[in-house]
């Protein structure tokens, strides 16, 4: 204590769902965390990892009442208005902030997802638990979305 | 004192924090940085994000709907 240099707050999200409206959630709190001085970042596992796939990050279906793509396409429309930023315009930022990307090695083999078919220029990093709970333990937010 | 001026007017969150993240990266220590926007809650968070990097917050003016708020880094 005393001399320590004080580390930033963090922030360590699981993305476990790929949902269209989850990965805003997960987007919108990382980038909240990074403006306001903490570090943050997202480990992508199970159906989230579809998000990282090539051109796959607005793919995503919404949780509720999707419809076939109604929905989906009802609330894009409303987002539109609202003037909401895009899921690419989030990562981006969210990546110049300094947030990292995490991609779960053990599910992307449940998957059936080879590394090839990601978007790597996005992942900073892959790992399994022992890098999430190592992300978790010194982190003040952590989410599973 | 240089100034830097952002303009996030008609955009919602998490948008105006993260442009008043970006120019304070940006700018040097001392420098004063002022955004204009729109969004009700922005103009509530952005002097709490200004406290949790602790920089100063300059001045909230309000008119019209559109705030302006300046910082010093």
């Amino acid at each position: 204590m005393g001399d320590d240099i004080k580390k930033p707050d963090k922030s360590t999200i699981i993305v476990h769902s790929g949902d269209m409206d989850k990965i805003y959630s997960a987007l919108i709190v990382s980038n909240g965390a990074l403006s306001m001085g903490m570090e943050a970042s997202l480990f992508f596992t199970f159906w989230g990892l579809q998000r990282l796939q090539k051109g796959g990050l607005e793919k995503g279906p919404l949780s509720k009442m999707h419809f076939l793509g109604l929905g989906k396409w009802m609330i894009k429309g409303r987002m539109k208005k609202a003037n909401v930023a895009s899921l690419e315009r989030l990562l981006n930022d969210f990546r110049e902030l300094g947030g990292k990307v995490i991609a779960c090695e053990m599910t992307m083999e449940i998957m059936g997802i080879d590394k090839k078919d990601l978007n790597q220029d996005i992942i900073d990093e892959y790992g399994a638990v022992g890098t999430y709970v190592n992300e978790a333990r010194n982190s003040k937010i952590t989410l599973f979305i | 004192m240089a100034e830097l001026k952002i303009d996030v007017t008609g955009e919602t969150c998490p948008v105006p924090l993260v442009e008043l993240r970006k120019a304070l990266r940006k700018a040097s220590p001392g420098e004063i940085v002022e955004v204009v926007g729109t969004h009700p809650a922005s103009k509530k968070e952005i002097p709490m994000a200004v406290e949790a990097l602790g920089s100063e917050l300059v001045d909230v003016d309000e008119k019209d709907g559109i705030w302006k708020i300046r910082v010093r880094k």
